[in-house]
This record gives structure tokens, C-alpha cells and sequence, in this order.
């Protein structure tokens, strides 16, 4: 097995037993020395769009503001994607701990982690955990409190305007940016949205320092990452791997020996054909990604048994449907696409209009409101174009 | 604390205040960036991406609406990434849209085929979106909601939701079943909708329109038993040129009366001379119940809130049912015409009343529900017929076939078409106030209105609420009572800002004698039923032109019209407040629910 292949077991590793001694420590350092800490570190957000964690807490310290808030996202909706919730509930004490460490660093004395609906079961257990930090916060003289706040199952609710607009009672739609919500998110206020992984790898920076942290991974991507692995894999599960491995040493660990191609980010991220596994690697710097990896972790692997078209197709109809439809690319860009591909099988239309169509989602990569309009032409001119065939006979 | 900022616009430097938009920062320096779900009206939505620009060092494009200016910004508006972007987005709504246009009554007023038309838009360039099932909302009988034509701009939603308060309509369901909806997707005639119309004024496309009755019209005038009567608002003179062509704020009274009695019309009359006799009635009623209140310590509901507005009588009628005791008894203008049209009028022309048809020239489409009010029978018949918007009397003349430039000026007929300039004032947001005042101060001391050529500037003006106090002193004998009463009254326009008048009300806070409430923005000029586009810029416009006409009046005071005299003296003996004038000029109102 590859070096980076190692389950690492930092992130799920157990922290049960110990009571909140990260926080405990945290606590008593200086906040501009956590944050130096996290930028040292290198860490960023794993939720998808990578940004610096260090950079948006400090952003969300400088803001002016009465009140602010850390929110915790955990509407964990990327199809194939399945980390955050075993975080919650294995590990909960590492999300609520870099919570509290937080709320320190920015001033904000409410935190609420952001559930999906779907994701009631873990309620019970998370309110018992938010309920015993309650007293340990008490004993360490903090004044930070955490609610849970239950989604209702829209995607685009995972983006985080959206999520905060939801959590407003309003239409969970995305808002206009700048402002971001590290200047007016929450009821205005300056907010820090941050993705369960994050804030569990965040307590991971406190707990071993940032040096042992930016020793993992490769480039600008440390740290480890949990992997969502799902499709035709013999092991499907959630693994704790090390950026930088390539998608061949993924796909040779992970594959059922029969793998056409692997797509790295669920439905919004890229679809990597057999031929491109060598030089593919595994992280925000990963050649064929560009300049982000848009991935929560989630990885699905597809043998020489399935239809590229139907998995392309099955993405779009979540697009089409999944979309919050205020703006023109998206709404109706996703709409085009589903039918297009559609048009193009059934030979209504030639096969030249998938170049129109990739050209639609060059349109939609710069000028959708928000992350997810912007990333359908991953998946769609990822698959199109590596597996034309498929998509014209 | 103002900061400037640095940026350049397609090779034009430019400085602007921190928080400026790119989209206005383009404006300063006459750079145009096309928009469609933007309205001046209404806050930021960023939606429809039309206005997108691109940012150098930026990977995406920005909506030029939704992003302020940053410092040092280079900035390109027409790069050919921003025009192959735009025409695609263009491409898009095409596609969603139903293209019927030689059909649609929007049809060379439409910000969506204007866009396509400067983007020629190839129409083959992608499949036209199914919208198979929508059907066409016909319920209400001011608005009709046709969501095949609609772009999902969501201008009504603001519209409703920013400058009305009333949130008819709103966005419903998400991707590719997103829509336009109202509470449980009811018809509209079934939700608390006050049928303004200013979602149809804002709308960029035919999605929303008033209900059209002008095929009807034309049949009727058409019918030679029938004798059909105009009546024309004081705010359809000083817009209906818009619709032909003129620039805003032109007034067209004359052309427009010749128009209307070429166009067929048995007699052309003036909603302006039941203006007048608003304030005869609603004054009188305010002296009434101030009498009441300060002499005979009786309880009666003040402020006095006017009642000339039918989307503002809706409103109060869901919003506040238990303070309908507030509004004016009296009934609109266009009412008290329909009711004189088949009664006084019939009796003087000697004319069976149920050969008249009496139609109503609108700045609005509440009107239209107005006229179908079941109480608004006291004529024995439906006192009014129909109510034609600004829009639709405007199509009616180019249908004509007049060449309305060439037209001479024309004079309203006799009985009830004189009027005066306190009238013609009720077209703009305070004028109510200011015809009302101009009667009831002289009334009650004697003196004429003391301001500067009779024009009561408090009331003037697009500000959110006016407010003035009038000190009465020396009045006459019979309203000693009010010597040493400083007189206080408001004046709102749009509904938000009614709003805010009415918690007033509804807490007891309130220190007004004397409210008028205008349901649009602007007052009628700028009315559900105005030509499109309207804004403040053309609502300035059409305040100035109704300013005008009432100066160009040789009579400016209600109580002055011969006319008004003379339907007394004649038809209602017994005056103001009288059981007649109560039958025929008062009404009723109905506590509704707010869902």
C-alpha cells in the first residue's frame, strides 16, 4: 500500500475519552496566535471551495459588528458524499470544541450547527453532546452557545448565503457577494461558516500544531482529507487519507479492477476517464482540476458496466431539479443541458450541439449567481468530453 | 466619512463614491449596460445576469448591479467574453419564453424582445422550453397572470413585497419549477391582493397585464342604442402621451378630448368634476367629524383617512378591518360619476339609464375591481361599466386610426365635464390634501389657503410621508370650535409607507386630523395602469405636468366649480352629507381577511 494510502485516523481517531482538553489549552492562547496557527497550518475548507480557514476567521475577527456568529455546515449534500455525518456522530466534541475556539477568536457567543433535514437521527445524540459542552463551557468560564438548526433538504442550501438566508426564514437562495459573510452573514453580522471536516481538522491544527499538520499533503494542500468512497469499489466507506496521492494509486487500492473512470466530487465536481489516472492527483492542486479541487471527498467509481450517459443524465436531472432557479445560467442553463443530451441520443439534434452545449456551460461557469450553477460544466464537459461516444450512440 | 474610489471603465477613468455599483458607476460616464430584472424602484436582485461585466483579474463575470466598485477596478463593459455571455443568457430566456409576440399585448414594449432584438438572438440555438401547463390567470378582474411570458425576475415580487407590503405574489417551488406564485397558488382573485397593479407597471414582459375590456368598448360605441359616456382622470391627460409617443410629462387634455369624441364616444366628460365633489363631500365630512370630536365631545374615529384609492381601500380593508372607520364614507370619483352617470345625468338628458354605458379612463387597475364592487350598484344599475387603464385608452386611439399629433385641442362636454385645478391635483400624491384644504380653510375662515399662489407646497413632492400642520384662527362664527386647533395632516403614498401611518393608527399614536393615503407610488401619475416605464424620473414628470394644469385652470378651488353648484342646487338639495348625497356618493366597506 502507497505511503499515502495509510488511514491516517486523525480526524475520526477518538476523542471521546478526553474532556475537551484541546479546547481547554486552545483557550488560553492569545487569538492572534490561533489564527497565525491555522494559516500556518495551511488549512482549508473542506467542504469544497477551499477556501484559507485562518484567513476567514481572521476576515470575521476585523469585522465590526455587535454581534457574530459560527455556523457550522453540516447540510452535507454533494451526492456520494457521507463524511460530515459520521464526524457528528462519532466525533462531535472536535466540531463543537473548534466551534467555541471560534467564537473566541472572532467574538461571537452563538453557534449553530447547520443539519440536514435528512440527518434528524442524529439529534438526540448531538443535543446530549451540545448539552454536556454547555457545562464544560461554564467551567472554562466561556460564554459560547450552540443550537442545532435542522435544514429542509434543499442542495443549494449548503452554499453558505444560501444557508444563512435559510436560517433567516427566508427562501434559501444565494446571495449577491460582497458582501460575504465574514463581513454581513447572519442577520448581518459578521459571520464564519464553516464545514464540519473543517472544524474538525481545525481542533486536528490545535491538537498536534501546525508543523505536524502541514507535514501531510503535498503543495499548498495539507493535511488529510476523509474520503467518501462509493460505486463499484469491493470497500465502500469513509477513509482518512493524506493529500497528493494520484487517482491510479486511488483507483488501484479502491477499484474493482474493472474502473473506466472515477468522479472526484460528486455531482458539481470532475469526472476523470481511466486513460488521465496517472496524471491526476488527488488535491486543490491536482492538474486536472485546475485551480480548486471542487470536492467535499466525495469519490464514486464507475466500471466498464455503466452508461456515462445515464450517470451525466442522473446528474443533471439533480441539477435541473436541485438548482434554487433565481438566476438565468443555472435555471434554465440546466434545463437546456438535461434536455439537450436528451435531444442529441435520440438523435433529435446533430451531434455538433454538444459543442453548443459545452459552450452553454462555459456561459454558466461565469456568470451564475453561486458555487452550484458555476460548477455544473465540471461533471457535464468532463463526461462529454471523455466519453463523447457515449453520449452521441 | 465619504470615500472615493478609483476605477476604470472601458478605458474611461472614473471616481465614485465608495458603495457605488458598477452599474451606476458605468452611468456617470454614459457607458449603457443592458439590465432586465434591475428596476430603479426596487433593491438589488442580481438575478437575471443580463448586466454581467467582466472584472480584470476576476475568474467569473459580475453583475454590474450587485457589485459595488472597488478600488482600482479595471472594468470592461463590452469585451466580446461580456457580449458572447449576454447573448447566450438572452438565448436562454428566449427559450423559456413563449415567443408569441405578434399575439402578446406587451409587444414592442417588452425589455425581454428589446434584448433580444439589440442581441439578435439566433432562435435556433437552443430547444424551446415546454410550458405546457400553464394556463393563463383571468380571475381578478384588474390583473391577468400569464406565466409563460414570465423571466423570473422577480420585479414583482420586490414590487409587491418592497413598495406595497401586501406580498400577493412571491417566488414558489425551485429549478426548473420555479415560478411566480401566490399563497397556495391560488387564482389571484382568491388571494389578499389589493389589485394595484404595480407588479403589472414593473413586470419587464406580458407576464402580468390589466385585464383588458377595450374589444368590449368599441362594440358599445359601436351599438346605437347605446350611449356611451368617457370619463377621464386627471392623471390619464398628463400620461396618455407617453403611449403615443410624446416624452413624459406632456399634457395632451385637448388632443385627447378630440380623440375620444372622433373615437365615438356619445360625450366626453371629466372624472375632475367628481373630484370636486369629493372635496365638497369628504371636506364637509372632515368639518363633520372634527365638530363631533372638539364641540360635542362625541366619539368619532380621526384621523379621517380619504377613500379615493380602491388599492388602498382593499388594503385596509385585509390589513386593518377593525380601523375601517377611519376612511371617508365617500366614495371615488370615478363611483360618484358612475352613480351621477345614471341618474342625474339620465334625468338631465333625458336618456333611459340603462341604455348608458359608462366607461372609466384610469391611471389604474384596481379600478377595475372597483367598478365590479357588488355595493357599487345605487343607480339601480352597475354604475360603472368599465375602467380602462392609461395603457388601453391609449391602444384604443392608435386603433382609431386619428393621427392624434395633428389632432386640434378639444373641451370636455357640459354636465359634469367642468372642473377646476383643485381637481386636476388629485393625479398626484398630495393633491387630495391640497384640494381638500383649499376648500375647507376658505369654508371654515373665510380667508383663502394662505400659501403663495394657493399652492400648499407641504404636500408636494416624492418624500416617503408629508406632513404639515395648518393653524386655524379667526374663523368664522359657525366654527368658532376650531379657533386656536392646529390642523394636522399626512400624506402617504404606496402602501409600505400606508403602512406605517396605519400602526400609528392601530397603536392610538397617531396626531393626525386629516390622512390621505394614495395606494402607488407617486399617486395615480404613477398608477397601476400608466404607460410603462415609470419611474421616479417620469412620475417627476408627470407631477409637474398636473402642476401645470392646475395653474392653467381658470377656477382653482372645488367649491368654485358652477357646475358643482348647480348638481346642488338642482339634483341634491339637501347638500353635503345629505340622505340623497348618502345614497348616491357614500358607500360602504367590508372587513376582510388577511389570508
Amino acid at each position: 500500500m502507497p505511503d499515502r494510502l495509510r488511514k491516517l485516523d486523525m480526524i475520526l481517531g477518538s476523542y471521546t475519552n478526553e474532556k475537551y482538553k484541546v479546547l481547554e489549552k486552545t483557550l488560553k492562547r492569545s487569538n492572534e496566535e490561533i489564527i497565525k496557527d491555522l494559516i500556518d497550518s495551511g488549512l482549508k475548507g473542506r467542504g469544497g471551495a477551499g477556501f484559507p480557514t485562518g484567513l476567514k476567521w481572521r476576515l470575521a475577527a476585523a469585522a465590526p459588528g455587535d454581534e457574530k456568529y459560527v455556523i457550522c455546515n453540516a447540510d452535507e449534500g454533494e451526492p456520494g458524499t457521507f463524511k460530515d455525518r459520521e464526524i457528528l456522530d462519532c466525533v462531535p466534541r472536535k466540531v463543537l470544541s473548534a466551534m467555541a475556539i471560534c467564537g473566541k477568536v472572532i467574538g461571537a457567543k452563538k453557534g449553530y450547527i447547520y443539519l440536514r433535514g435528512e440527518y434528524k437521527f442524529l439529534v438526540p445524540k448531538l443535543q446530549a453532546e451540545i448539552d454536556l459542552f454547555h457545562q464544560v463551557a461554564k467551567q472554562f468560564n466561556l460564554d459560547f452557545k450552540i443550537e442545532i438548526f435542522l435544514g429542509s433538504g434543499a442542495y443549494v442550501c449548503g452554499e453558505e448565503t444560501a444557508l444563512i438566508q435559510s436560517m433567516e426564514g427566508k427562501r434559501g437562495e444565494p446571495r449577491n457577494k460582497p458582501p460575504f459573510p465574514t463581513q454581513a452573514g447572519f442577520k448581518n453580522m459578521p459571520t464564519v461558516v464553516n464545514n464540519v471536516e473543517t472544524l474538525a481538522s481545525a481542533l486536528m491544527v490545535f491538537k498536534i500544531g501546525p508543523e505536524e499538520f502541514r507535514k501531510l499533503g503535498i503543495q499548498d494542500s495539507h493535511g488529510s482529507k476523509l474520503f467518501s468512497v462509493s460505486g463499484d469499489t469491493p470497500k465502500p466507506g469513509i477513509y482518512d487519507l493524506e493529500f497528493g496521492l494520484s487517482l491510479a494509486e486511488f483507483v488501484e487500492e479502491f477499484g474493482d479492477g474493472d474502473t473506466k473512470a472515477v468522479q472526484v466530487g460528486g455531482a458539481s465536481g470532475f469526472c476523470v476517464p481511466r486513460k488521465k489516472f496517472a496524471e491526476t492527483t488527488i488535491g486543490y492542486q491536482g492538474g486536472l482540476v485546475g485551480d480548486s479541487l471542487p470536492t467535499g471527498g466525495s469519490m464514486m467509481l464507475f466500471n466498464s458496466s455503466r452508461s456515462m450517459y445515464n450517470v451525466l443524465k442522473n446528474y443533471l436531472d439533480f441539477f435541473a431539479e436541485e438548482s434554487c432557479g433565481q438566476c438565468t445560467p443555472c435555471r434554465i442553463g440546466c434545463q437546456q443541458l438535461k434536455i439537450g443530451i436528451d435531444a442529441v441520443k435520440r438523435g433529435i439534434k446533430p451531434p455538433e450541439y454538444l459543442d453548443q452545449l459545452l459552450k452553454l456551460t462555459d456561459t454558466m461557469k461565469i456568470t451564475a449567481k453561486c458555487g452550484l450553477g458555476q460548477s455544473v460544466a465540471n461533471s457535464f464537459s468532463s463526461i462529454v468530453t471523455n466519453f463523447i461516444e457515449e453520449m452521441i450512440y | 466619512m465619504e470615500k472615493f474610489l478609483n476605477v476604470n471603465i472601458d478605458g474611461i477613468d472614473v471616481i465614485v463614491e465608495e458603495g457605488t455599483s458598477i452599474l451606476d458607476a458605468a452611468k456617470k460616464v454614459n457607458i449603457y449596460i443592458p439590465t432586465l430584472c434591475y428596476h430603479e424602484d426596487l433593491c438589488i436582485a442580481g438575478n437575471c445576469r443580463i448586466c454581467v461585466v467582466e472584472v480584470i483579474g476576476q475568474r467569473t463575470l459580475a453583475a454590474a448591479c450587485a457589485t459595488p466598485v472597488s478600488n482600482g477596478m479595471v472594468i470592461k463593459t463590452n469585451s466580446p467574453k461580456v457580449r458572447n455571455a449576454r447573448k447566450d443568457l438572452v438565448a436562454l430566456l428566449v427559450s423559456e419564453h413563449n415567443t408569441q409576440c405578434t399575439t402578446c399585448y406587451r409587444s414592442t414594449n417588452c425589455e425581454l424582445q428589446s434584448l433580444a432584438n439589440e442581441f439578435n438572438i439566433d432562435n435556433n440555438r437552443y430547444i424551446t422550453l415546454p410550458h405546457a401547463d400553464t394556463q393563463i390567470d383571468r380571475s381578478s378582474w384588474s390583473i391577468e397572470k400569464d406565466d409563460s411570458k414570465c423571466v423570473r425576475c422577480q420585479r414583482c415580487v420586490r414590487t409587491c413585497a418592497e413598495l406595497q407590503h401586501v406580498n400577493a405574489i412571491t417566488v414558489a417551488h425551485r429549478g426548473e419549477h420555479m415560478k411566480i406564485s401566490t399563497f397556495m397558488e391560488l387564482p389571484l382573485a382568491e388571494v389578499v391582493c389589493v389589485n394595484c397593479g404595480q407588479c403589472v407597471i414593473h413586470c419587464p414582459t406580458a407576464a402580468l397585464t390589466e385585464r383588458r375590456y377595450f374589444d368590449y368598448i368599441w362594440e358599445a360605441i359601436g351599438d346605437e342604442k347605446k350611449h356611451v359616456i368617457i370619463n377621464t382622470a386627471p392623471s390619464v391627460r398628463v400620461a396618455i402621451g407617453e403611449t403615443l409617443g410624446y416624452p413624459p410629462g406632456t399634457r395632451v387634455t385637448g388632443k385627447m378630448v378630440t380623440a375620444l369624441k372622433k373615437m365615438g364616444f356619445d360625450s366626453v366628460l371629466d372624472t375632475n368634476f367628481t373630484a370636486d365633489l369629493t372635496i365638497i363631500e369628504e371636506g364637509t365630512e372632515l368639518l363633520h367629524r372634527l365638530r363631533k370630536a372638539l364641540l360635542e365631545k362625541e366619539k368619532v374615529a380621526l384621523p379621517m383617512i380619504t377613500s379615493c384609492s380602491p388599492g388602498w381601500v382593499k388594503f385596509i380593508e385585509h390589513m386593518y378591518p377593525e380601523h375601517l372607520e377611519h376612511l371617508s364614507t365617500c366614495k371615488s370619483p370615478q363611483q360618484m360619476f358612475g352613480a351621477l352617470a345614471k341618474t342625474y345625468y339620465a334625468e338631465k338628458m333625458g336618456i333611459d339609464p340603462k341604455d348608458i354605458v359608462c366607461v372609466a379612463a384610469m391611471p389604474c387597475a384596481a379600478k377595475k375591481y372597483e367598478a365590479n364592487r357588488p355595493e357599487m350598484k345605487d343607480s339601480g344599475y352597475q354604475d360603472v361599466d368599465a375602467g380602462l387603464t392609461t395603457r388601453e385608452l391609449g391602444l384604443m386611439i392608435k386603433q382609431s386610426g386619428l393621427n392624434f399629433a395633428e389632432l386640434e385641442d378639444g373641451y370636455f362636454d357640459t354636465l359634469m365635464g367642468k372642473s377646476t385645478g383643485a381637481a386636476v391635483l388629485f393625479g398626484a400624491t398630495g393633491g387630495v390634501m391640497e384640494a381638500a384644504l383649499r376648500t375647507v380653510y376658505e369654508v371654515v375662515t373665510g380667508r383663502e389657503l394662505p400659501f403663495e399662489n394657493l399652492n400648499f407646497t407641504p404636500a408636494r413632492g416624492l418624500g416617503k410621508i408629508k406632513e404639515a400642520t395648518i393653524p386655524l384662527e379667526e374663523c368664522k362664527e359657525e366654527w368658532a370650535f376650531l379657533n386656536g386647533i392646529e390642523l394636522k395632516v399626512a400624506i402617504a403614498h404606496g402602501l409600505t409607507n400606508a403602512r406605517i401611518i396605519m400602526d400609528q393608527v392601530k397603536s392610538g399614536t397617531s396626531p393626525y386630523h386629516f390622512i390621505e393615503i394614495m395606494a402607488c407610488p407617486g399617486g395615480c401619475i404613477g398608477g397601476g395602469g400608466q404607460p410603462i416605464p415609470t419611474n421616479d424620473e417620469i412620475r417627476k414628470r408627470r407631477i409637474a405636468a398636473i402642476y401645470a394644469e392646475d395653474e392653467g385652470m381658470p377656477i382653482r378651488k372645488s367649491h368654485e366649480n358652477p357646475e358643482i353648484k348647480l348638481l346642488y342646487e338642482e339634483f341634491i338639495p339637501d347638500g353635503p352629507l345629505s340622505k340623497k348625497s348618502h345614497k348616491l356618493l357614500h358607500t360602504h366597506y367590508t372587513k376582510r381577511n388577511r389570508y
